[in-house]
């Protein structure tokens, strides 16, 4: 995939988001500054309801900032969305169960006529056998499991050829075994298309195994804690969870979690 | 991997057992109270002006087919044309309230009072506005089916989970491509319901419009019937009118089944 922008995949300038309440202000987010570069994969790792999916939302221009700027590949997230240069996978797949398997891959290609007005490099049936899924193409939503569903979501991200991919806490509702197999599927398609993931999680292994770097937030506001880059090489193997380096990097993180100051 | 849907024609088949059974333990549940029923009346003598007997119901079904026929014929056009009329205006009004909320605030508590009114009181109002022909029936049976399909319909239409919406946002959608291929599918299932419930709701406005002033159709026949004491007509006239609603029922049962294939599997996952 060549690269078309110079520009980082994400800029976050000193974001902060509050809501205004009937009982006052609640702070979500406060002083973000990040910088993600193309074809990095980058974690959000921070505790449940820390704001970490929020800043993943202005990212993707479904929430605007109260503070700061957001930029996704130099331009401004509307922008962004308009021009289709992220995809995203939320927690639930959000399939639409009248749509086929692939059906629910091409949708993102029917809205807007996308996919007449641009030449997609990947079909939804060649998606669908990237994650995995060869055959299942006229299968219904309710007929795969969820780590299947979640399979079909992720295609269904990638249909419109973006640059960045966006995923909030995208394997949260899966049993451990799904979870860890789908984290092998998730790095094997970043390592073969090498796009830019933002990744929101809360569980600290999964940020290691996945990441090229990971950001550790704070509680409610969330702020930075700590960059911590994961130096270990690709491809992983699940091998390399058992490792000292790995076991090490999970330490560091859980201390930088636990930090009260 | 294998085809993905090995498991369903196995569920299917048990799907097909369990409705042959369940056939068969309602038409068992349904002769068994005619049975019960013709055993009382012959036991207690009872006179045949006051009730008839199922036998006597089924005589009067085949010595009076046409006098049945010929009355039947306008109920079902009232019926059909109320159901069809209420249903498409719920729908549209419906569709509105989701795009405009102020046209919401407006309708909704109009629509809640006019349905507040009973049926009726209202038959004669609109006899006198719209004459003596089918229109006041048609209306009659229109407003009966409205309701029900207006509450269900801007339920079904917001009925969007937050993440598809979110999912439409970062598409771009449009409004209308959000209503093409997220919010109006949601709703099929809701429409399905409210026109379930409209199928016999209609069906019993059109014989109450009937007996406001009529000279045809079932509602008629049934005033007429009971008042000449021709009492196994009468049960005949009530046996005929649930046949109708059954058939309308099944027949909304069956554009269900086609048109929400989804349905039985459960909403946006």
């Amino acid at each position: 995939m060549p690269v078309t922008v110079d520009a980082p995949a994400i800029e976050l300038a000193d974001v902060g988001m509050s809501f205004a309440l009937s009982d006052g202000v609640l702070e979500v987010l406060r002083g973000i500054t990040l910088t993600v570069r193309q074809g990095e994969f980058v974690s959000l790792l921070g505790p449940s309801g820390c704001g970490k999916s929020t800043l993943l939302r202005v990212i993707a221009d479904i929430l605007p900032p109260s503070q700061g700027r957001a930029a996704v590949l130099g331009a401004s997230p509307a922008e962004a969305r308009r021009n289709r240069a992220f995809g995203m996978v939320f927690q639930q797949p959000v399939l639409l169960p009248w749509l086929s398997a692939e059906e629910n891959v091409g949708l993102p290609l029917r809205i807007g006529n996308w996919g007449s007005r641009h030449h997609a490099s990947t079909s939804p049936d060649e998606l669908l056998r990237l994650v995995g899924l060869a055959g299942f193409n006229r299968a219904r939503p309710a007929q795969l499991s969820g780590g299947m569903q979640q399979r079909v979501a992720i295609a269904r991200a990638l249909v419109s050829d973006p640059q960045v991919l966006l995923m909030d806490e995208p394997f949260g509702a899966l049993d451990a075994i799904t979870r860890d197999r789908l984290n092998e599927e998730l790095l094997r398609i970043w390592t073969q298309l090498r796009r830019t993931v933002v990744f929101v999680t809360h569980s600290i292994a999964e940020a290691v195994y996945l990441s090229t770097r990971v950001v550790v937030m704070s509680p409610r506001p969330a702020r930075i804690r700590r960059i911590v880059e994961i130096d270990l090489p690709y491809p992983r193997h699940p091998k390399m969870k058992d490792a000292p380096e790995f076991t090490r990097y999970t330490a560091e993180l859980r201390a930088a979690l636990e930090d009260e100051s | 991997m294998s085809a993905p849907a090995v498991g369903v024609p196995a569920r299917r088949g048990r799907d097909r057992d369990n409705s042959a059974r369940r056939i068969a333990l309602s038409l068992t549940g349904i002769l068994a109270v005619l049975a019960l029923w013709q055993a009382v009346m012959v036991v207690f003598k009872v006179p045949h002006y006051i009730a008839a007997t199922p036998l006597e119901v089924i005589d009067a079904l085949r010595a009076q087919p046409v006098i049945l026929a010929t009355n039947a014929w306008p109920t079902i056009v009232e019926t059909l044309g109320g159901f069809v009329a209420g249903n498409v205006i719920a729908v549209l009004i419906a569709i509105g309230f989701v795009h405009n909320r102020t046209f919401q605030h407006t309708v909704y508590p109009l629509a809640v009072t006019v349905r507040t009114l009973p049926i009726v009181a209202i038959s004669p109002i609109l006899v006198l506005l719209l004459g003596n022909g089918y229109a006041p029936k048609i209306a009659i049976a229109a407003l009966i089916t409205f309701f029900p399909t207006l509450v269900n319909m801007v339920d079904g239409l917001n009925a969007v989970d937050a993440q598809a919406q979110e999912l439409m946002h970062v598409l771009s959608a449009t409004k209308w491509e959000v209503f093409r291929y997220v919010r109006w599918p949601t709703s099929l299932p809701y429409l399905f319901s409210a026109l379930r419930i409209a199928s016999t709701a209609s069906l019993l406005g059109a014989i109450v419009a009937e007996w406001i002033g009529s000279n045809k159709g079932l509602g008629y026949l049934i005033l007429a019937a009971t008042y000449d004491y021709r009492t196994p007509l009468l049960y005949a006239t009530m046996a005929v009118a649930s046949a109708l609603a059954l058939a309308l029922f099944g027949l909304i049962s069956v554009l269900e089944n086609y048109f929400v294939p989804w349905r039985r599997t459960g909403g946006v996952s």
